[in-house]
């Protein structure tokens, strides 16, 4: 399969639909793992991880639910091509930095996604739209166990799964959710569950994972150990802490909307304002300007068949996705701010106009998926 | 403002450092500093600050100038990447990585998955462990009787897993002969 097919279609974790997605954006299951005795990526020599690369690559691609399966080596892929793919989660930031002996496979549905010698030999994930751990778990469980009658992977009878970084070490998993949480954003409660969700072995961070920001109110949770509990009794802490996220966020909304609905209706009102006649725009910008779109969405403010196109504006303004088509030399940041600026403007008008002039008598609902317009 | 490292004096020397693109930030007193060879930038040891302030002192807790075997790898390496150089070096660096993994996970032993091919040796060497520990008791406790029978059946589980070893793929047909009544088999309709 071409790039460009998978670059043309929005992937399932976005377009999909699963529990919680309008809170939960989508829930990720990585596992790390590496080969028996043979040097880990950031220690071996180039013919090292090549031979390395052709022996997972070759496992990797002949697995069943890796048919019509996308696959390249990172030297053959562009700069740009590498970061649409990081910025649709599907291969990680360090990944991306890197060039030969390394290579991405994913398959055309882009639920699942292998990065041969990032930090590990190996690092596979699954990723799927709402709040669905358990199922991705399982999903990338089940690959694992089918590679592993081909791959001789290392393995501690202490320790477990052996890992470049001590950190990964024993389950090599990490499974993470991305949250959507303006409503603690804007009651200034975030940066307090924050503190309270890192006190407890667990992690959230920005919007591409460790050390970035939280942009357009979207945080990963994640967990931070890997060694001492088993797959499932980690995905089952990290299950009840983000349903307490979850419901922390249901309540700062409907708490805004009872006491401060003409601040909600006016952040609304002024984001759409701005991104329907801006001319030029960061994507920082944006993205704090669409998430109170999405939270408008949310509200039925806007009509639920919005949903989709407002979602797809998060990765599609991203600089990467921005320059795709374009098969011209890189653009400058200006350039990109206009462009990002009339994609945004031209995706609007294709919605209808919103009224965000009453507060809404059914407030949030719940969070379950809107089935109809406003009623 | 206290320093990272020992927490209890005042720190004076403030560092800032951008390491793959992301900016970390230390502060520190001028003991641990000096210690630390933050006057030297290159010697400040970035396992330090990928995997949390002492990190690189824990490793040290090996003897010096120890190597992987396997890979070359050396404790200098691991001060410098905060990664290590093969899955053998687990081995090699136990001591001092077994204090790092403490402060860094929930337990010291996996619990979680194992991989099929492995299972059937994994809990015949685990038992093999508490055998020989007990067996170790016995004798400091002078129960010959115990002692040995424990002493028997360690060289019967030896024997088991001398036979399996050198044919992993007997290993794993092994596992894979255990799992099969499980996989229902199509009926045939009469």
């Amino acid at each position: 399969m071409k790039l460009s097919r998978i670059i043309a279609n929005t992937g399932e974790w976005l377009s999909g639909s699963g529990p919680h997605d309008q809170i939960v954006v989508s829930s990720r299951v990585r596992l790390a793992r590496n080969l028996k005795g043979k040097p880990f990526p950031g220690w071996a020599k180039k013919a090292e991880r090549v031979a390395v690369l052709d022996e997972i690559r070759s496992a990797v691609e002949g697995l069943p639910e890796m048919e019509n399966s996308f696959s390249e080596r990172l030297e053959d892929l562009s700069p740009l091509e590498k970061q649409v793919l990081m910025e649709r989660h599907l291969i990680s930031r360090e990944h991306a930095a890197r060039g030969a002996g390394s290579a991405v496979v994913m398959n055309p549905e882009q639920t699942l996604s292998f990065m041969i010698n990032e930090e590990d030999h190996l690092r596979m994930q699954a990723i799927r739209a709402g709040l669905q751990l358990e199922e991705v778990y399982a999903m990338i469980n089940r690959t694992d166990s089918e590679l592993e009658e081909t791959l001789d992977f290392a393995f501690h009878d202490e320790l477990g799964y052996l890992t470049a970084c001590p950190t990964n070490v024993g389950t090599g998993m990490r499974a993470s959710a991305m949250m959507h949480l303006p409503g603690l954003v804007m009651s200034e409660q975030v940066n307090k569950i924050i503190n309270s969700v890192n006190k407890i072995g667990l992690a959230v961070r920005g919007l591409h994972g460790e050390g970035t920001e939280a942009m357009g109110n979207l945080f990963q949770v994640s967990n931070q150990t890997t060694l001492g509990e088993t797959e499932e009794e980690i995905i089952a802490r990290l299950n009840r802490v983000i349903a307490q996220i979850l419901e922390h966020e249901q309540n700062a909304r409907q708490i805004l909307l009872q006491q401060r609905a003409e601040t909600l209706l006016d952040q609304i009102g002024r984001a759409y304002g701005i991104l329907c006649h801006a001319h030029s725009i960061t994507s920082k910008e944006a993205l704090n300007l669409l998430s109170f779109i999405k939270m408008g969405v949310d509200l039925s403010l806007f009509p639920s068949k919005s949903r989709l196109q407002v979602d797809e504006l998060f990765i599609e303004t991203q600089p990467a996705h921005l320059q795709k088509g374009l098969h011209a030399a890189k653009m400058g940041a200006e350039e990109r701010d206009s462009l990002r600026a009339a994609l945004i403007r031209a995706k609007l008008k294709q919605m209808p106009e919103p009224e965000i002039g009453k507060i809404p008598t059914n407030g949030f609902g719940n969070d379950s998926p809107a089935t109809g317009e406003n009623p | 403002m206290f320093c990272d490292v020992c927490k209890s004096k005042e720190a004076t020397v403030f560092l800032t450092q951008i390491i793959e693109g992301k900016m970390q930030k230390v502060n520190l007193c001028e003991g641990c500093s000096k210690e630390k060879g933050v006057n030297d930038p290159t010697g400040f040891a970035l396992a330090d600050l990928l995997l949390g302030l002492g990190a690189a002192q824990e490793i040290e807790k090996n003897p010096a100038g120890i190597r992987c075997p396997v890979c070359g790898f050396s404790q200098a390496d691991f001060k410098k990447t905060g990664r290590l150089g093969c899955s053998a070096c687990y081995d090699t660096f136990a001591e001092g990585l077994s204090g790092m993994l403490k402060n860094m996970h929930r337990g010291l032993v996996h619990t979680g998955k194992v991989p099929a091919r492995l299972a059937v040796s994994r809990v015949r060497n685990q038992e093999l462990s508490k055998l020989r520990e007990e067996l170790d008791r016995a004798v400091t406790a002078e129960q010959f009787e115990e002692a040995a029978g424990l002493r028997d059946r360690i060289r019967t589980l030896e024997n088991e897993g001398r036979e399996a070893e050198p044919a992993p793929n007997r290993v794993a047909e092994l596992a894979e002969g255990e799992a099969e009544p499980l996989v229902p088999k199509p009926r045939q309709k009469p």
